[in-house]
């Protein structure tokens, strides 16, 4: 049956929504159920996501008008153009479509074994805490959670206007949330290592600053143009709502509207890419499960954050002059920047970790750095091709190191060691004991170095660099110089883990993982390496035109205008060569006979000193943000609010209205309702009754003729007065 | 033709004897024919206002039947209860009968 691809693409986020209710409200108690519901709707959703691409990859000219899948219900009937939400397939979402179900499956997949299924509850483990050795408590809801964010990440592929992205965006930043504080309850002797709890915290109200920044973008685009739709916007009468917004004046003196909300826009993005400054959280996320850092580094999360800056590209370049040009304009500067610095930034403080996850939370920092940096200077093809690649070897070099942990753990509950499994100081010669996991990290280590002709990430960096050195010779020299780097924090990994002797009994007894967890790192080890063959530059010597370039044609296609091709240049590919090996061959000169032993100092300690301690605690930007931040927070609200304002100003208001209300009730009781109404009213007429109820009762003899004398008596004297009364009116007539 | 003022002066008259009788009888039976007697007095004047003043209307007429009922009533009654009090205190007279008092 072949269903019409426009349904197809409105159905493709569904079945992992249908996921998470099915397991939420129906499977939770089996964890089987739980985990075939899951993957089994993942995997509808990866089929209906590549048949859309198989069929709309036969179009010719895809991306222009007519050929792309677009279609859009109206859903708030407000103002003179009632807001749509629909769904959108053009090149670029053909992109993600390809990736990202592709990934979520695989991490599904891998959570089955990473979570211990295939071993018994533990008694000992308690909801919210890592399980020890036996499946993990939250089973159901893990793959609940997993679900939701596989949602969220799909729903923001297919759509076809800002609003609707910004949701799944946000329901993203929910499932973080949740997966990163998954193991809530665990908690660390030092008291400095933060907790789960509190890196979910960190990471949800980080991106929520940002967040709002970018909601306020939206916001003032939709008032702008009077439509999120980005094909009407960006696409639509050759660029013409561009120009407009691109001579409109904004509020901020030197921007035009254009500039504004791209600034906005991309603030969301610094936020959720992580970059510098608001990369702090990224690193702390790693407290949660390994699948839940894949999840976030490789498929959804922080490559969300440049998909949109790919998405809303036409709006960051906008000048009055051209639509869509190169050139910078004050965004695309921002995003260079900061792209640039942060791909460097982080890559120095990559050099000095020694948790496994965390030298791979900073190197996605660094490598989300240079997709920004890449699409600020108009290396959209080039982000867009660095993008993919990365998801596929980060998921697989996540996965790998969440492999390495499971292996070493196993062996600490052999050795009854009590160390940090996930300290590379602690590994050593895995080699051996995890082939797989070593053959598929290896793949993935030289991927993200950027190792020559065969890996992925080669390919992908070597366009970023070659797009660099055409248009902005600073962002070459500081990427080249990050690429280096990379490289050299990847070979230092991958020597302090698998080369060497190891160095922990814990070390010595680990073994390779279950075979769920090593068939997706086999999977993604074959998309590491061989996806980077669609995008091989024409011009390149020897390989160029094996392969047509793809990828270039194919995701250019997005734009209005073509991106024009590259003239072929030897400078950035000499660099790029030069840096992947150089920096390889240098991590292994340097480590390959370091850590005897596992309290053994960094070779690079002595040689750089200080700098090496500056690198190590991460330029110190969490103790600033600390200092700046947090204190200030905690001492506004417990100084100012809690103390003065809440409990001196507020309370003492409530205090001093009861205290005056008591008194004026004493006051009333004792001047007015005791004297007057007690005293006097009730008390007196009571009495004045009694007195003369006292002085009365003797004539009541019970004598009957006594009483009718009496009333003989007054009757008289009632008429005498009455008669003389009478007479008196008489007379007066 | 007897004026009047004539039947006025009887009804009065009587009306006085009656209430000398309820004033200074002791014996409860006599107290009861005196008041017999101021009702009667009444009645006289009622029949004799009707028959000078209104001849046409009935109401002076049925006025003094009601009164001859009320009377029946009370003499019925007054002595039903005189009865009983003799019963149970062995006297008829007026004085000796003061418990209702404070």
């Amino acid at each position: 049956m072949q269903l019409d691809p426009t349904t197809l693409t409105w159905l493709i986020p569904v079945p992992p929504l249908l996921a998470f209710f099915l397991i939420v409200l129906f499977t939770r108690r089996s964890r089987w159920l739980s985990h075939t519901v899951a993957i089994g709707l993942m995997l509808v959703s990866w089929i209906m996501s590549w048949s859309v691409l198989a069929q709309i990859l036969g179009r010719e000219h895809f991306g222009e008008e007519g050929t792309i899948i677009a279609a859009a219900q109206e859903w708030l009937p407000l103002g003179a153009e009632p807001l749509k939400m629909g769904v959108l397939v053009d090149p670029l979402t053909a992109v993600m479509l390809f990736f990202v179900p592709l990934i979520c499956l695989m991490i599904f997949i891998y959570s089955v074994g990473y979570s211990n299924f295939q071993k018994p509850a533990d008694p000992h483990d308690k909801p919210g805490e890592p399980p020890h050795n036996g499946v993990e408590p939250l089973y159901s809801r893990f793959f609940a959670y997993l679900s939701l964010f596989a949602f969220g990440m799909l729903l923001l592929c297919v759509a076809d206007n800002l609003l609707l992205m910004f949701i799944g965006w946000e329901i993203m930043g929910l499932c973080s949330f949740l997966l990163i504080g998954f193991w809530y309850a665990r908690k660390y002797d030092d008291p400095k290592q933060i907790t789960p709890r509190q890196a979910a915290v960190k990471a949800f109200i980080t991106t929520r600053v940002a967040d709002v920044v970018m909601l306020l973008g939206v916001a003032y685009l939709y008032s702008a143009t009077g439509t999120l739709s980005f094909r009407e916007i960006m696409y639509a009468e050759e660029g013409h709502k561009l120009i407009e917004l691109a001579e409109m004046a904004s509020p901020i003196a030197g921007l035009s509207a254009a500039g504004l909300i791209g600034l906005l826009l991309l603030t969301g993005t610094v936020g959720k890419s992580a970059q510098f400054p608001l990369h702090t959280w990224l690193p702390d996320a790693m407290e949660g499960p390994t699948p839940v850092s894949a999840m976030i580094h490789a498929a959804a999360m922080v490559s969300a954050g440049v998909y949109a800056m790919i998405r809303v590209y036409p709006i960051l370049a906008a000048t009055a002059e051209h639509g869509a040009e190169h050139g910078l304009t004050p965004p695309t500067l921002v995003l260079a920047t900061i792209g640039a610095f942060t791909a460097l930034f982080a890559a120095t403080i990559a050099v000095a970790q020694n948790d496994v996850k965390k030298v791979l939370a900073y190197s996605t920092i660094s490598q989300l750095g240079f997709m920004l940096a890449a699409l600020g200077i108009g290396g959209y093809v080039a982000a867009a091709f660095h993008l993919m690649t990365h998801a596929f070897f980060k998921a697989l070099l996540f996965l790998g190191s969440g492999s390495i942990i499971h292996g070493v753990e196993h062996g600490m509950h052999h050795s009854h060691e009590h160390i940090d499994p996930q300290d590379m100081r602690h590994m050593g010669g895995l080699r051996t004991k995890m082939p797989v996991t070593f053959w598929t990290f290896l793949i993935g280590g030289f991927a993200l170095a950027g190792f020559p002709l065969v890996t992925a990430g080669f390919w992908s960096k070597d366009e970023i660099l070659a797009d660099a050195w055409a248009h902005a010779p600073i962002v070459f020299y500081t990427l080249a110089i990050a690429a280096l780097l990379t490289a050299f924090y990847t070979m230092r990994q991958i020597t302090m883990v698998f080369f060497g002797k190891p160095r922990t009994a814990a070390a010595e007894h680990a073994h390779e993982s279950h075979w769920t967890m090593t068939l997706p790192l086999s999977i993604l080890a074959v998309f590491a390496v061989g996806i980077g063959w669609v995008g091989i530059p024409e011009k390149f010597p020897g390989l160029g035109g094996l392969l047509p370039n793809f990828f270039h044609e194919f995701v250019g296609g997005a734009l209005l205008e073509h991106p024009e091709t590259l003239e072929f240049s030897v400078i950035p590919l000499a660099t790029s060569l030069v840096v992947a090996l150089g920096g390889l061959g240098l991590g292994w000169w340097v480590y390959r006979n370091a850590w005897a032993k596992a309290d053994d100092r960094d070779p690079l300690e002595a040689p750089l000193g200080p700098v090496y301690r500056v690198l190590k605690n991460k330029y110190y930007v969490d103790e600033l943000y600390d200092w700046a931040f947090v204190r200030p927070a905690f001492w506004l609200g417990e100084k100012l609010f809690s103390a003065f304002i809440d409990r001196g100003l507020i309370d003492g208001l409530i205090h001093g209205v009861a205290r005056i209300s008591l008194s004026l009730g004493l006051a009333i009781r004792d001047w007015v309702d005791i004297p007057v109404v007690n005293r006097t009213l009730s008390d007196g007429s009571g009495e004045v009754v009694k007195a003369v109820g006292r002085e009365v009762r003797v004539i009541q003899t019970g004598r009957v003729q006594q009483y009718l004398v009496i009333a003989l008596a007054m009757a008289l004297v009632i008429g005498a007065v009455l008669a003389a009364l009478n007479g008196v009116a008489l007379v007066g007539q | 033709m007897i004026p009047l003022s004539w039947y006025l002066a009887l009804s009065a008259a009587l009306f006085s004897v009656g209430v000398y009788g309820v004033l200074a009888r002791k014996n409860a039976v006599a107290i009861l024919m005196s008041v017999e007697l101021m009702l009667n007095a009444v009645n006289i004047n009622l029949v004799a206002f009707w028959h000078y003043l209104t001849p046409t209307a009935v109401s002076g007429m049925a006025f003094a039947l009601i009164v001859f009922a009320v009377a029946a009533a009370e003499a019925a009654v007054g002595l039903a209860l005189i009865i009983s009090i003799y019963r149970r205190r062995q006297t008829v007279v007026a004085e000796d009968v003061n418990l209702m008092k404070f």
